[in-house]
């Protein structure tokens, strides 16, 4: 793909309002980035595009002067800026909206729009002249909220448009929305994107950063990708496909790896077998938008997708982490109802989070403590695991997973992220469940265990544990799975099973056709 | 040597024996312990009995903390217990029976009970910050006390009921085994079962704890009602020393001696690992500390103001960062050597 480059010819237009060039940015042990060019110009909509951890919010606090950069220049309005503070980028022209609203909902619009802005008189707040002046940028958004009325009592979509309106009374040349859509509905970003488009046509260059492919295709004139803290490419929208972006941003290793030699259940589940999971029309609000999903026994399952297309959203609902508005579970036949992860333990279901740190380990515990807690708390605290059996699981699990250190009182916080993996993946083993969700459990983590982790799934998968493998390295994915589920926009778009046909490209070609192409191949609905 | 140094009771161990050191050099009479009437008299029997009720609301105190909680309310709690069990008792046709004192216990142990339920509701049901759930009961309960005592200082006479906090038994004062045996079925609990590691886990990472199907809802709640258990028996001892229930000032301030007990001890207010052996130092420092000041001639007016001061040396020394300031002075041999 010759657009995954950084050497584009810039498209002649006018002179940039922002011109960032050469920006480095470190923080201790990552470069968060490395020479980054970007630019942006005035009546334009610019799409900021990467993965998690690309950059992205990274060079936009390098831009409203959250972050110092260690090297590189920044060009507002063809003068030279070190911005120092979020005030120096703002009396510069820039605003940003960031993703949650920080307004005040108990105060009205006009004074959210206007605060620390008031306009006085006879030392007063002048509160006329107040709503004034936030009526005519509400004219301006083409808001009819009464600017006296408390904020709090507009939908998040409103608030979203009084913080631009905030953004705007401010005289903004240049206005960011980081990820202004992620809690609006689908009439709501109409009316966000129609007020973007006024504000382009008035002349303010817009950034725009979302995880929703077509929002930005609808929306924006030109994008920039960023991956691993370095620039990709400049690209204008109209002579990129959504199969290109998605390419850049994930940056293709088309390294093919040999699949792990596993057995899997052989051919088409044949029609009589009861699955080990069925799951029907599983739904969250705001999360995930309904689900089928059946789940065999020794089946591996591979989730593809980029992150925030709904692939942990469906992991959590599996295992009741987060309760579901609507669907049902079936387990071998039963229906079961998961309010909490204990239920879903009960019903021998595991899962490995993908945050590792804030949502698997307990940092103060010792190895042994990690390992058996969940077995621990299954069994009610009035019946401690005997030592001796403790002793035997402890000792056998740090053997077979090759923890290191081997020693069952050392202090988790002291382990590395690979070998914290591991004693986490211990601590649900030992539960002998009967489905085993794994969030990336590779991430992070150093080559050597990561392997060593793929291996046991697969060892798992053959010894009868179902798995379901989610995963952002579609490689690995594509190594382990029978069967893979490739999601897109908090919802599933395809779900096949993972024959010498499917490759890396024909997944990420489904990504970007939001699953229209395969539709026709998927092997069972 | 080294590896005892790191351990936070070390420090708060030194600290006591440091205080008691300084007490008989200045009363050389102070370690002395004499046995009249078949009861041992003297400065560290008065210190153990004294500290009883500190130690007691400290207990219940650090499972709450361990949990990432605390409890403000522990000495209105033991007020209400005292009020209770006086009024009770005085209200009843046999104020001086031994039966009036068993019920009476009964009743104000049972209504401590409900208080605790309470507190773990609001916290753990309806995840109200539990330094703002339990000031409610913290303020409220004085009130509460103050109704059920109708305002009155209610004495009560009764030599079952003198006996639990100012009675002997086997030479000791009974304050003392209660809170002693308190201890050693606290520590069992903790130690012997899961309990303790299921506390520290919801303490230390309350997301993966319910993650791994830990009841975190329930442990929390669990925790508000032993400490408000302890506080109750505590409440009891008090209103038993003096015969009397006083709303207004039975337990004041206790809460806050209890939380010093329990940091002293080395247990960390942002939850986690505890040491309930810890407390128990922390809770004898805080009472000998009490002792101290006037006999070493403190005026009473500085009195609050120099226990402010030994406190924050005691935290300052067990402070990690503060040791490592003093630490990173010397050779970096020796730290690479502290640290292996």
């Amino acid at each position: 793909m010759t657009q995954v480059t950084t050497s584009i010819p810039p498209p002649a237009v006018g002179t940039p309002v922002v011109e960032m060039r050469g920006i480095s940015i470190s923080f201790p042990g990552v470069k968060a980035l490395a020479d980054v060019d970007f630019r942006l110009l005035p009546g334009e909509v610019h799409a900021l595009m990467g993965e998690n951890g690309a950059g992205k919010s990274t060079l936009i606090k390098a831009l409203t002067g959250v972050y110092t950069i260690d090297e590189g220049t920044v060009t507002v309005a063809g003068t030279d800026h070190r911005f120092t503070s979020p005030a120096d980028s703002q009396a510069a022209g820039i605003s940003t909206v960031y993703q949650e609203v920080n307004l005040c909902t108990n105060l009205t619009v006009a004074e959210n729009m206007l605060l620390g802005r008031e306009p006085h008189r006879f030392g007063r707040i002048d509160v006329k002249a107040m709503n004034r002046r936030a009526r005519s940028v509400l004219d301006r958004l083409g808001l009819s909220i009464d600017p006296g009325s408390s904020l709090g009592e507009h939908s998040i979509a409103i608030q979203q448009l009084v913080a631009i309106g905030r953004a705007l009374d401010i005289d903004a040349r240049v206005l960011i929305l980081d990820e202004p859509t992620s809690s609006l509905d689908a009439d709501e970003v109409a009316k966000l994107f129609a007020v973007m488009s006024d504000l382009r046509d008035q002349g303010v260059a817009i950034l725009f950063v979302s995880h929703f492919l077509d929002q930005v295709f609808e929306i924006s004139d030109r994008m920039t990708v960023l991956r691993n803290g370095k620039l990709v490419g400049e690209y204008l929208t109209r002579d990129t496909t959504q199969l290109t972006l998605v390419e850049a941003m994930i940056g293709r290793e088309l390294e093919t790896l040999d699949r792990l030699e596993h057995q899997a259940p052989t051919a088409a589940p044949d029609e009589a077998r009861v699955p080990l999971l069925q799951v029907l029309g599983l739904s969250r609000k705001g999360s995930l938008q309904a689900v089928d999903l059946e789940i065999y026994d020794g089946e591996v399952i591979g989730v593809a997708g980029l992150l925030g297309s709904g692939r942990t959203e469906l992991a959590r609902l599996l295992f009741g982490a987060d309760t579901a508005d609507a669907g049902t579970i079936d387990v071998r036949g039963s229906r079961r109802r998961f309010r909490t992860p204990r239920s879903a333990i009960g019903a021998k279901i595991a899962f490995s989070s993908e945050n590792r740190r804030a949502e698997g380990v307990v940092e103060d515990l010792t190895i042994a403590d990690n390992m058996l807690l969940t077995l621990q708390a299954a069994r009610g605290w009035l019946r401690p695991v005997p030592q001796r059996t403790r002793d035997r699981l402890v000792e056998e699990y740090i053997k077979a997973l090759d923890i290191r250190p081997p020693d069952p009182a050392a202090l988790m916080r002291n382990l590395s992220g690979g070998n914290q993996q591991k004693v986490l993946l211990a601590r649900w083993l030992i539960t002998q469940p009967e489905l085993l969700i794994l969030d990336e459990p590779t991430r992070g983590i150093d080559i050597g265990a990561k392997t060593q982790i793929q291996q046991l799934v697969a060892k798992l998968a053959d010894e009868g544990m179902s798995v379901v493998f989610i995963s952002t390295e579609l490689e690995e994915v594509l190594r382990l799975s029978d069967r893979v589920v490739v999601m897109r926009d908090r919802a599933k778009i395809a779900d096949r099973f993972n024959d010498e046909s499917v490759t890396v490209a024909g997944i990420l070609a489904t990504i970007a056709a939001g699953g229209a192409e395969l539709k026709e191949e998927d092997s069972d609905a | 040597m080294r590896e005892l140094v790191r351990r936070p009771l070390f420090w708060s161990t030194l600290a006591l024996l440091l205080l008691i050191a300084l007490n008989t050099a200045v009363t050389p009479s102070f370690l002395s312990v004499r046995l009249q009437d078949g009861h041992l008299y003297g400065s560290l029997i008065d210190i153990l009995r004294n500290g009883a009720p500190v130690l007691l609301v400290a207990l219940g105190m650090t499972l709450v903390i361990a949990t990432r909680g605390i409890d403000l309310s522990v000495g209105a709690v033991a007020a209400i217990a005292g009020a209770v069990a006086c009024v009770y008792i005085a209200g009843s046709d046999r104020p001086a029976a031994t039966s009036t004192v068993v019920s009476a216990v009964a009743l104000a142990v049972g209504v401590c009970i409900l208080l605790g339920l309470w507190n773990g509701f609001l916290v753990s049901v309806f995840g109200i910050q539990p330094i703002i759930a339990t000031l409610v009961l913290m303020t409220a309960g004085r009130g509460l006390a103050m109704l059920i005592t109708d305002g009155q200082i209610t004495t009560v006479v009764n030599p079952a009921f003198k006996v639990l906090g100012a009675g002997f038994v086997a030479t000791l004062p009974v304050a003392i085994l209660i809170a002693l045996a308190v201890f050693a079925v606290t520590a069992v609990l903790a130690r012997r079962t899961a309990l303790g590691m299921l506390i520290e886990s919801v303490g230390i990472n309350p997301e993966a704890s319910r993650l791994a199907g830990v009841r975190a809802r329930t442990i929390t709640w669990t925790v508000y009602v032993f400490c408000a258990f302890c506080a109750g028996v505590a409440g009891l001892m008090i209103a038993s020393n003096t015969s009397a229930a006083d709303a207004n000032n039975a337990g004041l301030w206790i809460e806050l001696d209890a939380i010093l007990a329990v940091v002293i001890g080395g247990t960390s207010l942002a939850g986690g690992k505890f040491s309930l052996l810890g407390t128990l130092v922390g809770a004898m420092f805080i009472q000998t500390l009490a002792t101290t000041i006037p006999t070493i001639g403190i005026p009473a007016e500085a009195n609050y103001l120099f226990k402010a001061v030994v406190v924050i040396a005691v935290c300052l020394l067990q402070s990690p960062r503060v040791r490592a300031a003093f630490r990173s002075r010397r050779p970096v041999s020796t730290v690479k050597a502290g640290a292996a």
